[in-house]
């Protein structure tokens, strides 16, 4: 029965179909209502003195919107995690593809992929109830809740994503370039320097993005571990309060419709705006150096 | 023949865990003479091959015994560098495995790597490389240039140059224009020709006809064991051995 074949075949296809197009409309919604949403702010105070605003007291009369020092926050936060999450994240991701054993990378690898199914509540609560206290062992400060605290435990977090997308991206590099290489005359650590990790280094630049990413849009341990004070931070152990902390912490307590409801919305507004920002830069670089091989991300 | 020997084998078993993948082969090199391997698919011939830069170090659970002698020293000895010896035996492979990089610098990678600083001293060794492997012509006004831009045989000829960069004695050849046109072939064929001059090539081929053409030798593999070693003529006209002469008459293989 032909016919019927067709039918089944053209129905099949609409349902899937209709699926994709309910997941995507609804996210644009979701989108949509975010911007509604925020955009109201802009009648009280400019686009200028929401961004660069270095006060931040929403409750106080009169109140004040400007967000800079959360921007900064988060900014500082995921900058200092992507500089110990990326050299920490590649190089597992150079041991793991290049030399440790195929025994030893076929337990470490879902080993540390499972780190990225850690949820991030839980690194948050061991980022408080131990790194907080020995930091401030440590180094004599007055609270292990700040800046430092939060950039490690986002680090933690980024890890898994960044060594697990690099570690595919440097298997897939051809065998015959490593083999081509090491034919010259080429050590190991030369065949890696100077053909795996260029030829490689699409994927593992979409691999820091992801995990950066990621790190910035992380609210659950920067909430618990970050401090939480609207400020400038003078140096690495003072606290901060990150965009996704600020959102998480207040919208409970501001009127539906208010003013500052309308603040937090545009908070963001801005921090869609910057993870935007990462994904169309690990696209644009995905796109620019593809990788060399049969796999690409 | 009164050509000394630049490689000896002697007695090579290799295994690959458990899998016995040659049988005690005993073959001589001759100095500045092209040797063909022939025989069918997983014969062992290529396995050979990457035994005489010990390239199948890099696989796992891989096991030599006997001996490779080049230049009357083993290489499979303990003192035996690695890297130098990759450095006089270099290696041109089946498919074309240009790096992403510009022309000048597939070329320059060997020299690079072993050391070499001086830039004038580089571009002399890469024009060098390119002409002996008839490449200088075709590449000489983009060699900033992708490699990955060369058509096929110019990507295989640009290997080759790669290869004679770093002033190797014996060159090995896995199938070098098994995934060819035939012109790009043929160029590939001359090549070999020309170059026996200066080194010692040792070719792997599925091509019957292209060991008849390039060889002065040819060494007919079978089933992880050489059977047959001769002069390219003789071997081809009159092989000693039945199977060796049911493999080149096309009966089976």
């Amino acid at each position: 029965m032909p016919i019927k074949r067709e039918i089944t075949e053209k129905l099949v296809q609409k349902l899937f179909m209709f699926i994709a197009m309910a997941s995507i409309t609804i996210l644009f919604l979701i989108m949509i209502f975010i911007f509604n949403e925020g955009f109201p702010i802009f009648k009280t105070v400019s686009i200028n003195e929401f961004i660069f605003g270095h006060y931040w007291y929403p409750t106080s009369e009169p109140s004040d919107f400007g967000i800079f020092t959360l921007i900064a926050a988060s900014v500082l936060v995921t900058g200092f995690s992507a500089v110990l999450s990326i050299p920490l994240g590649v190089m597992t991701a150079i041991y793991l593809a290049e030399i440790a054993t195929k025994k030893v990378s076929e337990i470490a690898k879902p080993v540390v992929e499972l780190l990225a199914a850690l949820p991030s509540v839980v690194i948050g609560f061991f980022g408080m109830v131990v790194v907080a206290p020995f930091l401030q062992e440590v180094f004599k400060i007055p609270t292990g809740l700040n800046l430092f605290n939060a950039a490690l435990m986002l680090a933690f977090m980024s890890i898994p994503t960044i060594c697990s997308i690099s570690e595919d991206a440097l298997h897939s590099v051809p065998v015959a370039l490593k083999e081509a290489s090491m034919a010259l005359g080429a050590t190991h650590l030369e065949t890696i320097l100077r053909v795996i990790l260029p030829a490689s280094i699409s994927g593992i630049s979409t691999a820091v993005i992801l995990g950066m990413s990621r790190a910035i849009g992380e609210t659950m341990v920067v909430l618990m571990v970050a401090g939480g004070a609207a400020a400038l931070p003078e140096s690495i152990f003072d606290p901060v309060r990150p965009m996704p902390a600020s959102i998480a912490s207040e919208i409970a307590e501001a009127p539906v419709g208010g003013e500052h409801y309308h603040a937090l919305f545009a908070i963001g507004v801005v921090l869609f705006i910057f993870t935007f920002f990462f994904n169309v830069v690990a696209d644009h670089i995905a796109y620019k150096y593809k990788q060399i091989g049969e796999a690409s991300l | 023949m009164g050509l000394p020997s630049k490689v000896i084998s002697k007695n090579l078993n290799f295994f690959y865990g458990d899998f016995q993948a040659l049988h005690d082969i005993c073959l001589d090199v001759c100095e500045h003479q092209v040797t063909a391997l022939i025989g069918p698919s997983g014969c062992g011939k290529s396995t050979f091959l990457r035994c005489l830069n010990r390239m199948n170090d890099l696989i796992p659970l891989t096991r030599v015994e006997g001996k490779i002698m080049l230049d009357g020293q083993d290489i499979y000895s303990s003192i035996q560098d690695v890297v130098m010896l990759r450095r006089r035996v270099g290696m041109v492979f089946q498919k074309p495995n240009p790096f992403p990089k510009s022309i000048f610098d597939n070329v320059a990678y060997g020299l690079v790597v072993n050391g070499l600083r001086n830039k004038a001293h580089i571009a002399q060794r890469v024009e060098e490389s390119l002409k002996q492997a008839a490449l200088w012509e075709e590449v000489k006004d983009r060699l900033s240039a992708s490699a990955l831009g060369l058509s096929g045989g110019q990507q295989q000829r640009l290997c080759i140059a790669r290869a004679l960069a770093v002033k190797p004695e014996v060159v090995l050849m896995d199938e070098p224009a098994s995934a060819l046109d035939p012109i790009a072939t043929q160029k590939i064929e001359e090549l070999i020709h020309s170059l026996k001059e200066i080194y010692t090539i040792i070719i792997v081929t599925h091509n019957m006809q292209q060991a008849a053409r390039v060889s002065d030798k040819t060494a007919f593999f079978y089933i992880g064991k050489l059977i047959e070693v001769g002069d390219t003529n003789t071997l081809f006209t009159k092989p000693k051995l039945k199977q060796t002469e049911d493999y080149i008459t096309g009966r089976f293989g």
